[in-house]
């Protein structure tokens, strides 16, 4: 169920697999009984629940984190709208990384495999997540999904949502960090457009940053709207076509990583 | 319409709790929605209508609990009601984006027979 936009009924159509067009699973829903203890009464009677409608997604995301963090791995979930350029910013930082720290990556997509495939191309462990309707990944799927990975042989898990700024502010996936992007050519009042979003991310990343001057890019403008809605983010501005600006992103990183390790 | 698919879900945590004890009928359903929670309530009480159809709820009634969204205010150590997620605070003017109330998306109660 989505809260923001009703996409989660059709959870049937949702395949994970890492090669998709071998392995498909099909993502259905347990249901659990949970026991209220009422008495058995005749005639009216009112029943207090005061409970969460997300409470399932919820206590997924925290069994989840725990399994991760007993990995010791760090798991970052990404978010942006569609073409801010999640798959490039995740392939480079793998590739840059790949001398010191292992990513792994779970990609999330209405329908194709082609982000899968630009990463595995690359030579980093994918798995697809497609999601059919569904507008955003939840905490179910990404432990199935997480399930295909060889995670012991992993620093970084990094989890590319469905590109759709509203819908997967909700949902929390077990994930260390949130990291949502905004390029250059979306324009500066994005985090003023999406304040769920981009509040509820731990870094806020500028990317496509070699396209600024063509695209007219007021970076003062945008670094005010990102500070008033993501005031306690970091946050980075970089290219990852060029490479300019990713040492920084790469550093802070690594300095988690090692944090994830300690804990 | 996403709020047929809360609806939906919110129904059915109000038929478990029914049918555990017992109840036949579902009467009421209470829900406490925050004022930044991104429902809105006119189309909950369109889908509430439409999810009960067939069910041990056809018929009941829905109640909105609207709670108004609070941020809390560091300098002055007190919260106030604010209309979004960062806001001045009336008193001292400074921005605050520490919302305490407001997203809410809850079930309360369930009256049932």
């Amino acid at each position: 169920m989505c809260q923001e936009c009703g996409c989660g009924n059709g959870g049937g159509d949702v395949k994970i697999g890492a090669h998709t067009h071998e392995q498909e699973h099909h993502h259905s829903h347990e249901h659990h009984d949970h026991g209220h203890g009422y008495d058995h009464a005749q005639g009216k009677q009112t029943l207090n629940l005061n409970r969460s409608l997300m409470e399932k997604n919820a206590r997924l995301a925290e069994r989840n984190r725990g399994f991760f963090r007993a990995k010791k791995l760090l798991v970052l979930n990404v978010v942006s709208s569609p073409g801010s350029g999640k798959t490039t910013f995740i392939r480079e930082t793998a590739a840059k990384l790949s001398a010191s720290l292992r990513v792994g990556v779970i990609v999330g997509d209405l329908a194709t495999d082609n982000d899968a495939a630009r990463l595995r191309t690359a030579g980093i462990p994918v798995v697809q997540i497609t999601t059919g309707t569904v507008c955003h990944l939840d905490a179910d799927m990404v432990s199935k999904a997480a399930a295909q990975l060889d995670l012991d042989q992993l620093d970084v898990l990094v989890i590319e949502n469905v590109g759709n700024l509203v819908c997967p502010a909700d949902y929390d996936l077990g994930e260390d960090l949130r990291v949502v992007l905004l390029s250059v050519t979306e324009g500066e009042d994005k985090p003023l457009k999406y304040p769920p979003m981009f509040h509820s991310a731990n870094v806020a990343i500028i990317t496509k940053k070699d396209m600024a001057t063509a695209a007219g890019f007021d970076r003062k403008l945008a670094l005010a709207n990102l500070n008033r809605v993501s005031h306690h983010a970091h946050i980075f501005e970089l290219s990852a076509k060029t490479g300019d600006g990713m040492q920084a992103w790469l550093n802070y990183l690594t300095e988690q990583n090692a944090a994830a390790k300690r804990k | 319409m996403h709020e047929v698919s809360i609806m939906t879900e919110a129904l059915r945590m109000a038929m478990d709790a029914a049918k555990s004890a017992g109840a036949t009928r579902v009467l009421k359903l209470r829900l406490r929605i925050g004022t930044l929670s991104g429902v809105v309530p006119e189309s909950m009480r369109f889908a509430f209508d439409v999810v009960c159809n067939d069910t041990m709820a056809q018929g009941a009634t829905l109640e909105i609990e609207t709670v108004r969204a609070a941020c809390w205010c560091a300098t002055c150590q007190a919260e106030f009601e604010c209309e979004n997620f960062f806001n001045e605070c009336p008193r001292c003017h400074d921005v605050s984006g520490e919302l305490r109330r407001g997203r809410e998306l809850e079930i309360a109660d369930v009256e049932t027979e």
